[in-house]
């Protein structure tokens, strides 16, 4: 197991040092000089180039990476142009909202995602079955952004019961644990679940499905386990493909989803990176899409470690 | 004395699919106490199922089972579902063909057996792994006290087929049911598995049905063969009776077609056609399509077991 674990640990070196190349050269893909968006279009020929040292602009390719890195290993990702600010204090301040309002639609999506498809799995082709299918076909194919504004047209609008955008009360910093701050969570939270919800009940309910038709399920109730205990042995052999889709969303939901926190205004990465896109704040899109996409790279090693844990096949393989 | 088996009529009739499927169709047999009882056929006879009502693992909703069965003084088919648990693996135990695919993957082997032992017993969790260790030592697993902590798919096919062996035994049943316990492995692990079983079932004084479409093996360790064709049992008797006199032609077809009896360069005798199609069943005797002595009366009549011998029993209308 702590082979394993040092091994995986090793791979997942490559691949962030991948990512971070790609997150580099993104400032040197993207059509356009970053300097264009600060600088006055009249600016001197000598402005540009004063500009560009500082920067680091005027250095090669590989040196510039090498900079840019050293200073990223320092918690150091630049400043924003747009605002001046540093871009780790507004992706710091930026991935704790997007992580509240995911682990809040982890919980409710997952549960319910779970608990539909191990049901409709149980009960194939049965109404019970078919209910679930539909309602899972629904969360996968309803557009998100689509539901969040009927949501708001309906909790917000109409009833009043929720408030329909913003980060908090008093703007994205104070976050406290009353009704206050988590009613803005309510509609985002319940709009990004749906997706996951739906993608977790139909691979749990294919997973139930095909571990009932394994031998070792008859061999289990022949040994005289009762349908309780069978059912726990099902699970456990669900669990860690079921952990892997899960990971997956986890990953998706982490980094925020544009379209959602643009339409209920909520501060996490998807609206930091909608911002960063559209005043062309190169640093900062830089810097949430390194950070967002570590936060892949340890999701993915965390869940495959916790496989490993529950299956050890997969430490064969 | 009692048999410890009795089945009397049994009829299976699967209804999951668009036309129900007759997959036993009248079938009565009786296993005396501390025998074996190879169900012999190809597959598609109907042996497993029978094996199966045994322990009613038949879905319930996909299937209809009626007639009756005795084991060891249970009437199973009059028991109430939530009782039969407490039967299997107790009284009644099973092994099954693919024993890497019968364990399941995400548990130990230790964990499987302590599991059921607990389930059937109030011991320890410490005493349970204690019978599980002697369980291993009498199935012959080598270093047993380290592949108690061994996943299924860390063993051979034959260590695990042990490891199955000593599972079904872990709460002392009397009766054990083996479905193709041999054909998943290869032929040198099969001699041993067998030989295993015929250790076991002499100094345990167990009960067994297997179910076998290898005449090798049943001759091995039969006291007595039923052999099934299209859902019922077209002969019974001893080994020595229906090895030595075949009467029905499909048992005759099927010893003919053994690969040893052929001389070198020749081809194999083989019985001609399939077997029928259990969701349409042809009128009369199942085997007459295929069966050299066929007449009309074969294809209008379904022959009743007759008997031979004392102990020896056919259903042939031409004997």
């Amino acid at each position: 197991m702590i082979l394993y674990t040092l091994k995986r640990f090793a791979l997942t070196i490559p691949v962030a040092i991948g990512v971070s190349v790609v997150c580099f050269l993104l400032v040197h893909i993207a059509p356009g000089d970053p300097l264009t968006a600060v600088l006055p279009t009249d600016a001197s020929a000598e402005l540009q180039a004063q500009m560009r040292s500082l920067y680091g602009f005027d250095k090669p390719l590989p040196v510039q990476y090498g900079l840019w890195i050293w200073r990223v290993l320092h918690g150091d990702l630049g400043q924003s142009i747009a605002t001046g600010r540093p871009v780790v204090s507004e992706v710091f301040n930026a991935v704790i909202n997007s992580i509240i309002v995911a682990a809040a639609a982890t919980s409710i999506g997952f549960l319910a995602g779970g608990i539909l498809g191990i049901v409709a799995g149980y009960y194939q082709n049965t109404w019970i079955d078919r209910l679930a299918s539909i309602i899972s076909s629904l969360g996968v194919s309803v557009p998100h952004y689509w539901l969040g504004i009927v949501l708001v047209i309906i909790f917000s609008v109409q009833l009043g019961w929720l408030p329909a955008t913003g980060g908090g009360p008093g703007g994205s910093g104070n976050r406290s644990l009353d009704w206050a701050y988590l009613q803005f969570l309510v509609l985002p939270a319940i709009t990004m679940s749906v997706i996951p919800m739906g993608i977790i009940a139909r691979s749990v309910r294919a997973l139930v499905g095909e571990i009932l038709t394994q031998d070792f399920v008859q061999a289990l109730a022949a040994k005289g386990l009762t349908d309780r205990k069978v059912f726990q042995h099902v699970l456990k052999n669900a669990a860690p493909t079921a952990f892997a889709v899960m990971g997956l969303q986890l990953g998706y939901l982490l980094g925020g989803s544009i379209l959602i926190e643009t339409v209920f205004s909520w501060p996490g990465t998807g609206f930091l990176l909608n911002a960063a896109i559209f005043q062309r704040d190169l640093p900062l899109l830089q810097g949430t899409i390194l950070v967002l996409a570590m936060f892949f790279v340890i999701l993915n090693l965390l869940v495959d470690l916790l496989q490993s844990l529950i299956d050890p096949r997969v430490q064969r393989s | 004395m009692r048999p410890i088996i009795e089945i009397e009529n049994l009829h299976v009739t699967f209804t999951g699919r668009d036309k129900p499927v007759a997959a036993v169709n009248d079938v009565s047999l009786q296993v005396e106490q501390g025998s074996v009882l190879v169900l012999l056929g190809e597959s598609g006879s109907g042996k497993s199922v029978t094996l199966r009502s045994l322990l009613r693992l038949h879905p319930e909703k996909s299937s209809t089972v009626t007639g009756r069965i005795v084991v060891d003084g249970h009437d199973i088919m009059a028991l109430d579902k939530s009782e039969m648990p407490a039967l299997r693996g107790k009284t009644i135990s099973m092994i099954f063909q693919e024993p890497m695919l019968a364990l399941d993957p995400v548990y130990t082997l230790g964990q499987q057996i302590i599991e059921t032992i607990l389930c059937h017993e109030h011991v320890s969790p410490q005493q349970a792994r204690k019978r599980a260790l002697e369980l291993f030592e009498r199935v012959q697993i080598p270093s047993p006290e380290r592949r108690l902590d061994a996943y299924p798919n860390e063993m051979s096919g034959g260590m695990c087929q042990r490891a199955m062996i000593a599972l079904a035994l872990a709460c002392n049943p009397r009766i054990l049911l083996a479905d193709e316990p041999t054909t998943a492995l290869d032929a040198t692990v099969q001699i041993q598995i067998l030989l295993l079983l015929k250790q076991l079932q002499t100094e345990l004084g167990l009960s067994i049905i297997l179910v076998t479409h290898d005449i090798g093996v049943a001759v091995e360790i039969a006291d007595r063969i039923a052999v099934m064709y299209a859902g019922r049992i077209v002969e019974t008797g001893t080994v020595k009776q229906v090895i030595n006199n075949p009467c029905h032609p499909y048992t005759k077809g099927l010893l003919s077609s053994r690969v040893e009896r052929a001389g070198k360069g020749e081809r194999l005798t083989t019985i001609s056609g399939s077997p029928p199609d259990l969701a349409s069943l042809p009128q009369g005797c199942a085997f007459a399509p295929r069966c050299p002595l066929a007449n009309a009366d074969c294809r209008k009549t379904t022959p009743v077991l007759k008997m031979i011998d004392q102990g020896h029993h056919a259903a042939c209308l031409q004997l």
